[in-house]
């Protein structure tokens, strides 16, 4: 149990030490870029927090797949922790590119493919918090969880390739950024990409060992009512 | 085939019961219809590009009323307790599957077919010239949209706000199918080639077989008594 500790305080650490430096490389070290200007600094923490988005969802898938076939709370417990961190970091993905789309395109919203996939993506796993905090029976709730994290991880390349072809047939569409990166952008990309997978480690352990204490705090309370 | 007759049995079980009772198609349609007048309403007479967004509503009342038959396919098992019946039978889960996708299958047709004829009288669109265009249409979108309704109407029939979670979880998921239909059917009524559109008609295929697998592969986890 020490140990674990420390653990979690070093990575909490390590993350506080890499945000800091993604924040100062996207706001100081990089330059300004020359059409968009500041706002541009937003794409330093948009692409990170999509790539996060991406991955809690497959952690939700894998973590569903792994409680089907061993029938242990703790895969159900990992993709619950995984598809809440995964809701809040879409939703900033979707709040930071209204705001970039805001100043580049001059409107909050247009439905282009990766935006209107993200959007979809969102509501598949707000339906999933929601369905859980549905039922009450913790192994029932723990299967069905599971069947629509896999069912929506699986739909999310259909959805994309649909909404792709859905627009492109479309001659309105706004061309991609297609924008060429100087060396210190593409650094600090980076940077950011690896502080912000740090984060989202850092989270889901908090919250993994949340859930356990939560689960053992049932079991516990289940054992007293038994006795008395 | 020993299993193909199971899954059979319990197609014809619904079937039977619907012919009997006659409660649900007709409540589908109904609904089907009323979804298609309402729509109506938001149009102004003789609008130019009417054309454009009437696929999108006959597709709209079939979702709609698709998304009630699956929630009571499960909910009429679970309030006369004849879902313990279904399961302790010697099938394998997967079969009560397969068996009630079929049946969702057919009622949605039969509401789907009959939505079309009245839809093309009360928007003036000559239905016979394209009735192939439209039966490959039915017949390719409908079968992804049933698989994945079924599966979630198992696992909503007895969660608390199945009404508001069911069609909150199974909207999403059928996006494609969604957008799919609507530009093939869009384009049966503008007369022109199915092979134009042959990208979503592959879509549409790849779509029902990935989801009948997934219905197929989870749904003994979701059924429960």
């Amino acid at each position: 149990m020490k140990k674990i500790d420390i653990a979690v305080f070093v990575l909490g650490i390590l993350t506080f030490l890499a945000i800091s430096l993604s924040l100062y490389m996207a706001f100081i070290y990089t330059p300004l870029e020359k059409t968009m200007g500041a706002v541009q600094k937003i794409f330093y923490f948009h692409l990170p927090l999509a790539w996060i988005g991406f991955l809690a969802f497959f952690i939700v898938f894998l973590g569903g797949v792994l409680y089907l076939i061993t029938g242990s709370i703790k895969w159900d417990n990992l993709a619950y922790s995984s598809a809440e961190i995964g809701v809040i970091f879409s939703t900033l993905v979707l709040v930071t590119g209204s705001i970039w789309a805001k100043r580049a395109w001059n409107t909050w919203w247009t439905w282009d493919p990766r935006l209107t996939t993200m959007l979809i993506l969102w509501m598949i796993y707000v339906g999933y918090l929601m369905m859980r905090n549905a039922i009450d029976n913790v192994e029932r709730r723990a299967k069905i969880s599971a069947v629509i994290g896999i069912a929506g991880f699986v739909d999310v390349p259909i959805v994309f390739m649909a909404i792709r072809w859905w627009r492109t047939m479309h001659p309105l569409l706004i061309t991609s950024k297609g924008m060429g990166l100087a060396p210190s952008m593409l650094t600090t990309l980076f940077v950011s990409l690896a502080s912000f997978t740090l984060l989202y480690l850092y989270l889901l352990l908090i919250r993994v060992r949340l859930g356990l204490a939560v689960n053992t705090a049932e079991e516990i309370k289940i054992r007293l009512s038994d006795k008395l | 085939m020993r299993y193909l007759k199971k899954v059979l049995a319990i197609t014809v079980k619904d079937l039977l019961l619907e012919a009997h009772t006659k409660e649900l198609t007709p409540a589908m349609l109904v609904f089907s219809l009323i979804v298609i007048v309402i729509f109506n309403f938001s149009f102004e007479p003789g609008m130019q590009n009417a054309d454009i967004i009437t696929p999108g509503i006959l597709w709209i009342a079939f979702v709609f009323a698709g998304m009630l038959g699956f929630a009571r396919s499960f909910a009429k098992e679970h309030e006369q307790e004849s879902i313990r019946g279904l399961m302790l039978a010697p099938v394998d889960h997967s079969a009560i599957y397969l068996g009630k996708t079929l049946s969702n299958l057919v009622f949605l047709f039969c509401v789907e077919i009959i939505s079309v004829l009245v839809f093309g009288i009360f928007f003036n669109i000559n239905i016979f010239p394209i009735i192939p265009g439209l039966a490959v249409v039915l017949g390719l979108a409908t079968p992804g949209f049933v698989a994945v309704g079924t599966l979630y109407a198992a696992m909503a029939a007895n969660i608390r706000l199945r009404e508001i979670l069911l069609p909150v979880l199974l909207f999403p998921i059928i996006v494609p199918v969604l957008i799919a239909a609507v530009k093939i059917t869009g384009s049966v009524f503008k007369g022109q080639p199915l092979s134009d559109v042959s990208g979503w008609l592959n879509l549409l295929v790849a779509y029902n077989g990935i989801f009948i697998v997934v219905g197929v592969l989870t749904f003994e986890y979701v059924i429960e008594e």
